[in-house]
């Protein structure tokens, strides 16, 4: 730039001719990626629709069927569907159960993974990659590779699926609290430590106060999570209203007004928990609308 | 407040104080007791003092020692005599007839002894009628087994330790060695080794037991194909159809991810205050993000299973119909958040509502946009893994298969490594596009926001 203004001056030709030929060459860029982009789109989907049972073109319109069906069934015996959710509800019970115990065991663990490896917090400062090494594959490791091995060794319930997702839960909780630690002010930390208080004084009346309500935020978004997880194990037999499902979906026709009733209550709890903990953290991140 | 009151004394002050206290400390200790409380409802609903009964420690034993080791089974046909060898008892880990490992020395006619050399002096011998098991520190154990008798068993005198069970018709003894199970019909000897014996080659490769360096130089010499070939349709460890698993794992959350993101930025637009001015149609696909948020991947699974069966397709569109109503979600929220100047300088220029768009909004977005896509295909590699599970494809299929038969578990040990070495590799790429792709993503400010939720965001 600073060469250009001594040397002759360019014309507005000039000017236009350059940014028109920086202009050509980013769309030629952006062009090619996305040329490239789209290619491996449709490279994956026709994979993807290779390899599967039934083809895209012949399910798409099959894939209200199922649905149709069960609704008319359900509408059929509407006048069951009372009995059946009160039926269900305990398995409800179950499921919400799980992702609440997940949710807190995980929150009490990630809340020691993440102070153990924050700099600065840390109680042995040389294992903090220890730490970190742990959060990552506890959050690496999916729900479902632990409930099915500890399915296998304790046999189907609740709790094979409680310590799985607690398992993940820690992980990811313990990561996104170590990001909202290295935001915590250190001089709390630093004031107790001058009075000598031990590092669990520390952390307990120096950090967490200043990172509680960040902290219960993103544990109620992850009992949304949960929630979810808890149902979906149950389908692989860790119980709840999962299990209830695969179960009534395994007799099939017939029975389908059951499996309305399960889905009905599913879609009912996921979103009522997600309006109460959405406008519940809204409250403790930009605090109560006064 | 009170501050503000002219007449304040010390002692209200204090009063003041006492009760501001007094109120933290009960929330202090109510809070961890309601916590506490409800641990001990889960305590007594989950049954987790019945759950000590419960535990299967043989079958944790089992787990963990198949896990890291393999068996080879020795087995005596009792009806005509005939003996094979086999890894894991598998038809696919057969020693072919006539072979056999160097601590088996097979018998030449049926007549002849098959002798089977457990190390430290531990000696099984099939013979013609009978079966022996010399035993160290304990004696000789002889086994007739007998078409019509069962299996007549001759136990040194004493009594018989916890490590043998005989009945009328079994004799099994479990020692440090091996072990030996002769019934009616057949006559067993596992030996357990350390590792994964055929992970590479199967036994009726060319190339099994030969060493790195032999195979590198095979290799050179013009064999590498083969030698590929060999390892790539290993019958046992199917690393072509692990392989494939996996690709097909990736491409379920790569597909479901990205489609969601395409279909979910325009239903986004109309879901926006600043870009939809028509009330009912925002409500509308508000609405409709929350249905297919609520509804929640494992139905759309199910639901969608029904229609195109088991495989990735099935498993991409599950993610992509429930991410996009994340995504429409999140994209809304960040519409609403648009800096409002940038899109009227571009109007002002004489922007046409697509160059607006295109100008104004798009370059406004797009490190949202970006971020939370990659944030969510690693998420989406997790639950590409359990959908597969439940619908039938990819690495969560294979491990459900391998679980269920509960006994290859070095196999299961196998995938859950190879799951986790590419959910964390995912991670990793996530992170480094991220950082290459955004700038400022992943630096103190930004985290920042996203801690002040100022960004939303599922981990």
């Amino acid at each position: 730039m600073m060469a250009d203004l001594t040397a002759a001056p360019l014309t507005t030709a000039d000017i236009h001719a350059q940014y028109g030929e920086m202009t050509r060459r980013k769309r030629l860029y952006g062009g090619i990626l996305l040329v490239l982009f789209v290619a491996l789109m449709a490279a994956g989907f026709r994979t993807a629709d290779g390899r599967n049972a039934g083809s895209f073109r012949d399910g798409i319109t099959h894939v209200f069927d199922y649905p149709a069906e069960v609704l008319a069934e359900a509408g059929e015996k509407l006048t069951e569907l009372p009995g059946h959710l009160v039926t269900f509800f305990p398995a409800l019970i179950e499921t919400l159960n799980i992702a609440a115990a997940s949710t807190l065991v995980g929150l009490v663990f990630g809340t020691l993974l993440s102070l153990l490896s924050t700099r600065g917090m840390a109680a042995w400062p040389r294992l903090i990659p220890l730490f970190r090494r742990i959060m990552d594959i506890s959050r690496a490791i999916p729900e479902i590779v632990i409930a099915l091995v500890l399915i296998f060794l304790l046999g189907g319930g609740p709790v094979p699926a409680m310590i799985a997702i607690a398992i993940h839960t820690a992980g990811a909780l313990g990561k996104l609290f170590s990001e909202v630690n290295e935001n915590a002010s250190l001089k709390p930390v630093e004031g107790l430590e001058s009075v000598g208080s031990s590092w669990g004084q520390r952390m307990w009346l120096g950090v967490i106060p200043q990172v509680g309500p960040n902290y219960v935020s993103y544990a109620l978004l992850r009992f949304e999570i949960n929630i979810r997880a808890s149902a979906i194990l149950g389908f692989v037999g860790a119980g709840g209203i999962g299990y209830e499902l695969k179960n009534a979906m395994s007799w099939g026709q017939g029975r389908y007004d059951e499996a309305a009733a399960i889905f009905l209550l599913l879609f009912v709890t996921i979103t009522v928990v997600d309006q109460i903990s959405s406008a519940l953290r809204d409250r403790l991140i930009h605090g109560a609308k006064a | 407040m009170t501050i503000l009151e002219a007449e304040l004394t010390p002692m209200m002050l204090k009063q003041d104080m006492d009760r501001l206290f007094l109120k933290k400390k009960l929330f202090n200790f109510a809070l961890p007791a309601l916590v506490l409380a409800y641990m001990a409802y889960v305590f007594v609903a989950f049954d987790v003092a019945g759950l000590w009964q419960r535990v299967s420690w043989q079958n944790a034993q089992t787990l963990v020692s198949d896990s890291y080791s393999y068996k080879t089974h020795v087995t005596r046909d009792n009806r005509d005599a005939s003996v094979s060898v086999a890894i894991e008892g598998e038809r696919k880990g057969a020693y072919p007839e006539g072979e056999s490992p160097a601590w088996v020395s097979l018998g030449k006619t049926a007549q002849s002894d098959t002798v089977i050399d457990l190390e430290n002096g531990h000696l099984v011998r099939f013979g013609p009628e009978s079966i022996e098991y010399d035993i160290p520190g304990y004696g000789l154990v002889r086994a007739t087994p007998n078409r019509s008798k069962g299996v007549q068993a001759e136990l040194p005198a004493g009594d018989v330790p916890d490590w043998i069970s005989v009945s009328k018709n079994r004799l099994a003894i479990k020692t440090d060695a091996g072990r030996l199970t002769v019934t009616r019909n057949r006559s067993e000897v596992f030996r357990y080794f350390t590792g994964w014996e055929l992970f590479f080659f199967t036994l009726d490769s060319p190339y099994h037991g030969l060493g790195f360096g032999e195979l590198m130089s095979r290799a050179a010499t013009g064999e590498a194909g083969a030698i590929f070939q060999d390892f790539w349709t290993n019958k046992m460890w199917r690393h072509q159809d692990v392989a494939w698993a996996i690709a097909e794992t990736l491409l379920m959350a790569f597909l479901g991810t990205i489609g969601a993101g395409i279909f979910a930025l325009p239903l986004a637009f109309m879901a926006a205050r600043n870009f939809t001015a028509f009330g009912p149609l925002r409500f509308v696909m508000r609405r409709f993000f929350d249905f297919l948020r609520g509804v929640d991947s494992l139905i759309w699974t199910v639901v969608l299973a029904r229609a195109f069966g088991p495989g990735p397709l099935t498993g991409a569109l599950a993610i992509l119909v429930t991410d996009t109503g994340t995504f429409g979600k999140i994209f809304s929220e960040a519409l609403e958040n648009v800096d409002e100047k940038q899109i009227e300088g571009v109007a002002s220029t004489g922007a046409k509502p697509a160059q607006r768009y295109r100008f104004g909004v798009i370059p406004q977005i797009t490190p949202v946009l970006l971020s939370q896509l990659l944030y969510f295909l690693e998420s989406n590699t997790r639950s590409a893994t359990i959908i597969g599970a439940i619908t039938g494809g990819g690495i969560g299929l294979l491990l459900t298969q391998a679980i269920i038969t509960q006994k290859d578990w070095e196999e299961v040990a196998y995938y859950i490594v190879l799951i986790i070495l590419m959910v964390m590799m995912m991670d990793w790429l996530s992170g480094w596009l991220r950082r290459r792709l955004i700038k400022g993503e992943g630096s103190r400010a930004k985290r920042k926001a996203r801690a002040d939720g100022k960004a939303f965001l599922l981990p």
